[in-house]
């Protein structure tokens, strides 16, 4: 399983593996709209939490249908089938490589992309336990939304309008967490939804993904 | 090792083979035999356990069958020493790359970005990720396909002596590999019946009965 990981981690940072594509995108948003509302700084702190969110989580997507895509087509993905892993661990595997080259490069660059969008300062430390807590969610779900149109040739769409439904509660959870981090409000509660939401996805996806995966491979 | 009883496998909802029985014991290898479309690639991926038999069993020990497909599972942007010590580590037997990469005749393209490799070098890259398998039987699927005389001497050689050290293959193949001592079944005689005629009904038609 470490195996895996370094090797789909190995893939992601070779030329063509995508890594940086989700950072990129990222920084597109939140650098386009300031200039698409205007500058005013009321309105930018305001409407931050949300952008960094959606920009996240359209970020991640961006990525999603590569997960088992390469794997799918060069045949890998049969032979790990009848590899000694079960095929939960490849999904989790799989998704925790996504997690690490697409989430967690968002969580980290997050504070600086919050400067351009005006931020207030309470609020930099919400932001990053926010996505910090509410990413692994998205990639999971994602593997998720990934098995079920693996087969599929051009399976993006369809993959997207699968996942998008189960990004919301990740996504309410995790913006209201900023927005109430800067406004000093309290925020046990959103907190402890994102994580109990992360919790049970990252517990229970993987046996949904891996069965199909297995319906696909048929 | 691997017995096979009166197996019936479909592809796409339709049943394609039914009846198919065999054994194989250590040492053994089999080759399948058909004209193209005849289930050949079905019947080794159920074997395999990519997908269920649509009746029948298919009894072996768990762990054993090492599954060799048309296509070959290669990462264009690895090495090919790196391909290779991914599938070792999968399978726990990192040892058995430097053999695999020599009996392959690999060794002076280990550090080779698999993208550049030929038909024929990648396909002998498949063949070195079923060597580090360490698994007794293999299911391969034409594994000769695009290999030049003298790799398909190779792969003989590695074959004879994988079944000279207790293993076994089943293989489907068009083409005489050179072994003596192989049994041959001819997948044409076990063609499904229609439903109609009493043969199975595929899984479409019954998940809509």
């Amino acid at each position: 399983m470490i195996a895996l990981l370094a090797r789909d981690l190995r893939l992601a940072v070779r030329a063509g593996g995508g890594f940086g594509l989700s950072l990129a995108f990222f920084l597109i948003v939140t650098v386009l709209v300031p200039f698409g509302v205007g500058p005013e700084g009321g309105t930018l702190a305001r409407i931050a939490p949300g952008i960094l969110w959606v920009g996240a989580l359209l970020a991640c997507l961006l990525s999603l249908d590569r997960i088992y895509a390469l794997d799918f087509e060069d045949g890998s993905l049969d032979l790990l089938a009848t590899a000694p892993i079960p095929m939960e661990a490849v999904v989790s595997v799989k998704a925790l490589a996504h997690w690490l080259t697409t989430g967690l490069p968002l969580v980290l660059a997050a504070p600086v992309f919050g400067v351009l969008l005006h931020l207030p300062g309470p609020a930099f430390v919400w932001l990053v336990l926010s996505l910090g807590v509410g990413t692994p969610a998205l990639s999971v779900l994602g593997a998720f939304g990934a098995a079920l149109t693996v087969g599929l040739k051009r399976g993006g769409l369809l993959l997207s309008l699968l996942v998008l439904p189960l990004y919301m509660p990740t996504l309410i959870f995790g913006a209201e967490l900023i927005a109430r981090g800067a406004s000093g409000g309290a925020t046990t509660t959103p907190l402890l939804m994102l994580a109990g939401i992360t919790a049970a996805t990252v517990a229970l996806v993987p046996f949904a993904a891996a069965a199909a995966i297995r319906v696909n491979l048929r | 090792m691997l017995a096979i009883e009166s197996l019936a496998v479909a592809r796409g909802g339709v049943a394609i083979l039914e009846g198919v029985s065999f054994a194989l014991s250590a040492g053994q290898a089999l080759v399948l035999r058909g004209p193209n479309g005849c289930g050949k690639t079905t019947l080794l991926r159920t074997i395999a356990g990519l997908q269920p038999p649509l009746a029948g069993r298919i009894v072996a020990p768990g762990d054993v069958i090492a599954y060799g497909a048309h296509a070959d599972g290669l990462k264009a942007t690895l090495s090919v020493v790196e391909n290779l010590h991914f599938w070792a580590a999968v399978y726990g037997q990192p040892a058995r790359v430097a053999t695999a990469l020599a009996e392959m005749n690999l060794a002076a393209l280990a550090h080779r970005a698999a993208m550049s490799l030929s038909a024929g070098q990648k396909r002998r890259l498949g063949l070195a990720r079923l060597l580090v398998t360490g698994r007794p039987v293999w299911v391969l699927d034409e594994p000769t396909i695009s290999l030049d005389a003298a790799s398909v001497e190779l792969f003989a050689n590695a074959l004879r002596a994988h079944l000279g050290t207790g293993g076994a293959a089943l293989i489907a193949t068009h083409i005489d590999i050179g072994l003596v001592a192989t049994a041959t079944l001819d997948l044409t005689a076990h063609k499904a019946r229609a439903p109609q005629d009493g043969g199975a009904a595929g899984g479409f038609d019954e998940a809509f009965a």
